[in-house]
């Protein structure tokens, strides 16, 4: 039988607030244990939490981005369980009627588009953190540690519709998503310190059926490659239970990255049942007209505008427009580069190549690239005017690397050529240089020649090569192939 | 509708609350009390009422993004029964 997998994500996002959701701890990464968990966040007695409008700003901002209808009322809930970290016995969260409803995301998939649909987005706050590997012995033996730093920083929990069908698809929707949030800069990305972290529902069922398979819930992916294993794993394992006759059991599993297997965690008995009910510490969240106005003013161009305007402003191609907008620094330098060198496929093209390249080397991000986009666009400005070939260009990026970075001088067109000139990069257009080198390289291989003369082809590209080796591979290329012809047929 | 025993015990087992046999039945008819004035409620026509989440017919106010609260976190943590590193200590929570 022919198995379709059915995929749903649930991501939390970290919100980039100065303070938590509900009090003005500090939200600070890396500070040492239960120094930023106030009497809000260890939820002592008579406390009470009041919203910070940042999270509520980022949320509308979420919802203009993915042309979500965003609730003029939302209800904060409390979401029921035990657990060590979560010291008031709920979650804060929304549950009926969440700030974001339903919105769209376009991901493409090699050379397919296809839309996702997003089912809602809600505010929540995060729980601590628990620690089990506490060293042993002492009063520590057999106890786990509690930091509630983390409790109560505000998350936007993003939740689609079962629109995946493919680890890829899955896979592409997460980091277009992980694109999205940190273009409009509510969430940093940051997958290792856990500001973005996917569950991933997986369900099979026979391919045409219409109706859904049993899920299961893969919990906390935090990085695209463990998503792909993850699923891939998942879904075989799936198939390989029905077709042995197995059944599906509704459940929540872990990835271990070592051993690449998804497997269930103890099942809880009475899972899922949260008693949620609104919270009556927190009032209706209200969003007006106004409210979403003043953050559309905020909102930065959205990457498939910017997209349209890369293909229709610079001619780039649709793929090419992709590469460009990856990421807000990308396009930034992208359109610097572009700009200020009039040449934007070219741009375009040492971007997507060897700059691309070199940053992957040194695993450098495009924001802290050493050639600024002044510098970039003299070395395309001098490849354009045919000052120096696209091979010299991208053999002496390496070295512009080293020492650019701070070069005033470097950064004009006209530095730039000076500087090639002394390095002895710069390309040789004149006639009579080069008619002087073929002449010597005619001299050195007369046999070659005389074969050439005789109908052997080869022997043309063998003298080429000659030419380009004796000038250091300087010659115009172009002219070598002219005036290497003219010779020979005289 | 009419709530059994199981039910009580299943509330109060999510809730952490340890009640005795005793307790439970006494429970059942206090709970079942209440449902019953709620289903009395349901007979009321709210048709045309927009539903509220909240007994005070006002809206949540905000607080600016600014950081008010200092690290009291040895104050904090004088409440607490055990503590090492700057961690509270629970019962081991894994298996």
């Amino acid at each position: 039988m022919e198995w379709e997998v059915v995929i749903g994500l649930e991501t939390h996002t970290q919100l980039q607030t100065k303070t938590k959701i509900f009090s003005g701890a500090s939200t600070a990464f890396g500070a040492e244990p239960n120094t930023q968990a106030d009497v809000v966040s260890t939820a002592l007695p008579g406390v009470l939490p009041v919203l910070n409008r940042e999270a509520v700003n980022c949320a509308i901002k979420f919802g203009l981005a993915i042309n979500a209808e965003i609730a003029p009322r939302s209800v904060f809930a409390r979401k029921n369980y035990f657990y060590p970290d979560l010291p008031k016995g709920y979650q804060i969260s929304q549950y009926e009627l969440p700030i974001v409803g339903k919105g769209k995301l376009t991901i493409q998939v090699g050379d397919k588009e296809k839309i996702i649909n997003i089912t809602r987005a809600h505010l929540e706050e995060d729980a601590g953190k628990s620690s089990h590997d506490l060293k042993s012995g002492g009063a520590v033996e057999g106890m786990s540690g509690i930091d509630l730093n983390r409790a109560g920083t505000p998350l936007l929990e993003i939740v689609t519709e079962p629109d995946m069908r493919s680890a890829a698809e899955a896979v592409a929707y997460a980091k277009k998503l992980h694109e999205l949030v940190q273009w409009i800069d509510i969430c940093d990305g940051n997958m290792q310190e856990g500001s973005f972290r996917c569950d991933v529902n997986v369900s099979v069922r026979p391919k045409g059926s219409e109706k859904l398979g049993t899920r299961r819930e893969i919990k906390n992916l935090n990085s695209f490659k463990f998503m792909t294993q993850a699923i891939e794993y998942e879904t075989r394992w799936q198939i390989e239970t029905l077709e042995d006759g197995g059944k599906i059991q509704q459940a929540t599993v872990l990835f271990n990255p070592d051993t690449g297997e998804t497997k269930s965690m103890r099942s809880k008995e009475e899972a899922n049942d949260y008693r949620y009910f609104p919270d009556p510490d927190l009032l209706p969240l209200e969003v007006t007209e106004a409210d979403k106005a003043r953050v559309q003013a905020t909102m930065p161009e959205l990457p498939e505008a910017m997209k349209a305007r890369f293909e229709a402003e610079y001619g780039l191609s649709r793929y090419d427009a992709a590469l460009m907008t990856q990421s807000t620094a990308h396009a930034k330098y992208f359109e610097q580069t572009a700009k200020i060198s009039n040449q934007p496929k070219l741009a375009a093209n040492f971007l997507s190549g060897e700059i691309a390249a070199l940053l992957n080397a040194d695993n450098i991000d495009i924001s802290n690239c050493p050639i600024p986009p002044e510098n970039l666009a003299a070395v395309i400005g001098l490849v354009a005017n045919q000052k120096i070939s696209n091979k010299t260009a991208k053999d002496i990026l390496p070295n512009l690397w080293k020492v650019v970075s701070g070069n005033f001088i470097l950064s004009t067109y006209e530095g730039m050529l000076l500087h090639l000139t002394q390095m002895g990069a710069v390309q040789i257009n004149d006639a009579s240089a080069i008619e002087a080198i073929i002449d010597g390289v005619l001299a050195a291989n007369q046999a070659m020649a005389e074969e050439f003369k005789a109908g052997k082809e080869k022997a043309f590209n063998a003298l080429v090569g000659q030419a380009m080796k004796a000038s250091k591979g300087k010659a115009n290329p172009a002219q070598v192939n002219e005036i290497l012809k003219k010779k020979l047929s005289s | 509708m009419a709530l059994n025993i199981t039910d009580i015990k299943r509330i109060a087992h999510l809730a952490r609350i340890e009640i005795n046999e005793a307790e439970a039945q006494a429970t059942l008819i206090k709970l079942s009390g209440i449902l019953g004035l709620i289903e009395q409620m349901q007979a009321v026509n709210t048709t045309g009422i927009t539903p509220m989440s909240h007994s005070q017919d006002v809206v949540q106010r905000l607080r600016d993004d600014v950081i008010t609260e200092i690290n009291q976190r040895e104050l904090l943590q004088s409440n607490a029964p055990a503590v090492a590193d700057g961690l509270y200590l629970v019962p081991k929570v894994i298996e």
